[in-house]
């Protein structure tokens, strides 16, 4: 039970860090700005996501499970509106130019 | 607490993710905007949160949770500011045509 446990951990480990070096290489290699905004804030959150279901099942307490679900949905909320607004600060950029 | 062999591989993997974050800062010298530097900030965020999530269950303190809960918070207030003192500064150059 408890290596079942821990090898679903390595897994959705490996997992979130693709993504990571995935939302990475994107920020990096990618052409435009829009891209890249594309690449970071899908890949990396989908990562810490990852990372996040791996360790409900090494987190001690049921209230610490619930406090790691909180951050997630925070990141998420947070960063679907940040790319909104990062993308239209990008776009009023390339208009004055 | 995590048994040892599992808090050795979160620790990894956190020094994995903390790695992709110093790559994904080379961004913030390379631009070319400024969205794109503010992207790298973001990115820092994520990849902070990740890495104080990693740590903390790795070494059983529980209350390093609410750290990375107070960094998201802040990660998204640094954006907002980003985008309301380009907009302000925009707003800035619009009056000045204007006048």
């Amino acid at each position: 039970m408890k290596t079942a446990a821990d090898v679903f951990t390595i897994v959705a480990m490996l997992g979130g860090l693709f993504f990571f070096v995935a939302g990475t290489l994107g920020l990096l290699r990618f052409p435009d700005t829009y891209t890249r905004l594309h690449a970071l804030t899908k890949a990396d959150n989908l990562g810490l996501g990852m990372v996040v279901v791996g360790l409900l099942p090494q987190a001690g307490h049921l209230v610490v499970a619930l406090k790691l679900i909180v951050v997630w949905l925070l990141v998420m909320l947070t960063s679907s509106d940040v790319s909104q607004l990062i993308a239209r600060a990008a776009r009023r950029q390339e208009k004055e130019s | 607490m995590a048994d040892v062999l599992i808090a050795d591989v979160l620790i990894a993997v956190c020094a994995l993710v903390l790695l992709m974050v110093a790559v994904g800062l080379l961004s913030v010298l390379r631009g070319p905007t400024r969205a794109d530097r503010m992207m790298a900030a973001q990115l820092f965020g994520t990849g902070g949160i990740a890495a104080l999530l990693l740590v903390g269950t790795a070494s059983g303190v529980d209350s390093v949770v609410d750290v990375a809960l107070t960094l998201a918070v802040l990660a998204a207030f640094a954006s907002v500011a980003f985008v309301k003192a380009d907009r302000q500064s925009e707003g800035d150059t619009a009056n000045e045509e204007g006048t």
